[in-house]
C-alpha cells in the first residue's frame, strides 16, 4: 500500500496535454500550485482557492475538476488537461476559443480558462444544447466582466459550428 | 488558504483503508472526491494526518441494485450516478441531484461523500431521509447499517465512528403507487440551498422532508391533507424546524419557504399521482 509521507517529495506521473509529464509534490500540494509554479503552466488561473468561482477548472480523464479541490498526487497515472492543449496549434484558436474572440465573450479573460476547459468537456457529451443547460454549465464559473450573454452566445455558435450546422461568422 | 500536512495513502484493498482507519482513529480521513474535504482542508477547518484515497478500488465504483435499493459505492461520483440506468428507478434522486453543486464538482464529487459530509443544506443526505434510505459503515471487524434520519445527527456530524468508513448508501426504490418531487431556493443554481423540499405522496399519505432549516434534514409524515389543513401541517412543520438567521437567510424566510414549497412538491407529486 503506497504511503507518500507528508514531509517528503514524490514523484507523480500522468499524461499532461497529450504528453507524458511529471511533477514533485508533497501531497498537501494543489493541483492548481503543481500546474502554476512546478510545470510553468500559468493558464490555469486561481481565484478563490475553495471551489466556488472556477477559474482553475481544468480536466481529468475528460472530466471537468476544480484544480482547487485536486491535489497533485491525485493526477497519478491522470489524463490531465489544461487550457494550454485547447489550441491546436501555436498559431491556431480551438473553435471554441475562436468563438469567445469573435463574440467577445471575455473583458479581463480571468475567468476564460476555467470556462473554456468546463465547456470543452460539456460540448463532447452536450454537441446540441439549449440556452438553458449551457447557462446551467457557465453558472459553475464566476465572470464580473461579461454578464455572460456573450459567453452563451459563444458557446451556442461553437456547438453548432462543431456539429457542422454552418455559422454566423 | 493551502491545506497543512498530511499523509497520503493509496489504498489498494478496502482492508488497507479500514486498517490505516483503525490505526488512526480521528486523525485520518477518507478522500474520495475531495469536493467537500479540499475546501475544509485548504480553510484549515480539518487538519487530518493522514489522508486515505479509496478511489483506486474497484468495488466501490459499481452502482447496483439490491431488491428495492439503489446502492451507490463510496467510490461513486454524483455525475455517475445522475447519468446512470438505475436512477431511472428513483425519481426524487433523479430530480434532486441536478441541483447537487455544480456540473463541474458532480463530475468529481461522490454521493457517499456528501453524505460523510453531512452540511445540513446538502441534497443527498435531504433524498436519504426522505426516503427512508440507509448508510453502510465499516470498520476493520465489523459492518453496520444505520438508518438515514439516526445517521446524520447535527450540523455536518454523523453517527459514523472515527474508525468507520461510509462503504456505501442506499436509495430506496420509488413504492408503486407514490409519486416523488424536489424543489429548492438558493441564490443561483448549484449554490447552497437556503431551503430545499422534498415530497412523496401515496394514496392515503404524505411525507416531507426539509433541508437547509435545521441542522439536519428533516421528515414529517401527514395524512392526506388539502386546503387549510395542509396550511396548518406545515406551518406547525415550519416552526418544529427551528429556524435560525444567517448571512443568506432570515429563519422568518426559512419558515415562509417550508410553507410555500412545501406545499409546492406535494402539489407537484399529488399531480404526478393523478
Amino acid at each position: 500500500m503506497p504511503r507518500l509521507s507528508a514531509t517528503a517529495l514524490h514523484d507523480v506521473r500522468f499524461t499532461l496535454n497529450g504528453r507524458p509529464a511529471r511533477v514533485a509534490a508533497e501531497p498537501r500540494l494543489l493541483a492548481t500550485d503543481a500546474l502554476r509554479h512546478g510545470l510553468g503552466l500559468t493558464g490555469t488561473h486561481v481565484g478563490c482557492e475553495h471551489g466556488v468561482c472556477g477559474a482553475c477548472t481544468i480536466l481529468i480523464d475528460g472530466v471537468p475538476a476544480r484544480a482547487c479541490l485536486t491535489l497533485a498526487v491525485q493526477f497519478e497515472g491522470r489524463d490531465v488537461r489544461t487550457v494550454e492543449g485547447l489550441a491546436p496549434s501555436p498559431d491556431r484558436l480551438s473553435v471554441l476559443q475562436e468563438a469567445f474572440r469573435r463574440h467577445h465573450a471575455l473583458h479581463c479573460g480571468f475567468c476564460t480558462a476555467g470556462i473554456l476547459m468546463s465547456v470543452d468537456a460539456f460540448l463532447k457529451t452536450t454537441p446540441d444544447p439549449d440556452e438553458h443547460l449551457v447557462r446551467e454549465v457557465v453558472g459553475g464559473h464566476l465572470c464580473r466582466c461579461t454578464g455572460y450573454s456573450a459567453i452563451v452566445a459563444a458557446v451556442l455558435d461553437a456547438a453548432a459550428i462543431l456539429r457542422g450546422d454552418g455559422s454566423n461568422v | 488558504m493551502k491545506p497543512a500536512a498530511f499523509d497520503f495513502v493509496r489504498a489498494e484493498t478496502l482492508e488497507e483503508a479500514l486498517e490505516t482507519l483503525a490505526s488512526h482513529g480521528g486523525d485520518a480521513r477518507v478522500i474520495a472526491g475531495g469536493q467537500s474535504l479540499l475546501p475544509m482542508l485548504n480553510m484549515r477547518l480539518a487538519k487530518p494526518a493522514v489522508l486515505v484515497d479509496i478511489m483506486g478500488l474497484p468495488a466501490l465504483r459499481a452502482i447496483r441494485r439490491e431488491g428495492d435499493a439503489i446502492v451507490v459505492p463510496a467510490g461513486v461520483r454524483q455525475a455517475e450516478l445522475l447519468a446512470s440506468a438505475e436512477i431511472a428507478a428513483q425519481p426524487l434522486l433523479a430530480a434532486a441531484l441536478p441541483f447537487l453543486g455544480h456540473y463541474q464538482t458532480r463530475s468529481r464529487g461522490t454521493v457517499c461523500g456528501s453524505a460523510a459530509h453531512a452540511d445540513p443544506s446538502a441534497e443527498i443526505p435531504l433524498c436519504l431521509v426522505a426516503l427512508g434510505g440507509e448508510v453502510r459503515l465499516r470498520t476493520r471487524r465489523k459492518a453496520r447499517r444505520v438508518k438515514a434520519a439516526d445517521f446524520f445527527t447535527g450540523m455536518m456530524t454523523t453517527a459514523k465512528a472515527d474508525d468507520e468508513m461510509i462503504e456505501a448508501v442506499a436509495f430506496p426504490v420509488a413504492q408503486p403507487g407514490s409519486a416523488y418531487a424536489f424543489k429548492e431556493y438558493s441564490r443561483r443554481h448549484g449554490d447552497f440551498a437556503i431551503v430545499g423540499c422534498a415530497a412523496r405522496v401515496a394514496s392515503d399519505a404524505i411525507d416531507l422532508a426539509v433541508c437547509g432549516v435545521a441542522d439536519t434534514p428533516e421528515r414529517r409524515s401527514f395524512p392526506r391533507l388539502a386546503g387549510s389543513a395542509l396550511d396548518d401541517a406545515l406551518n406547525a412543520f415550519a416552526w418544529a424546524l427551528d429556524a435560525r438567521d444567517d448571512l443568506h437567510a432570515s429563519a422568518r424566510l426559512r419558515r415562509d419557504l417550508v410553507r410555500a414549497m412545501g406545499r409546492a412538491v406535494i402539489e407537484e407529486a399529488e399531480r404526478c399521482l393523478a
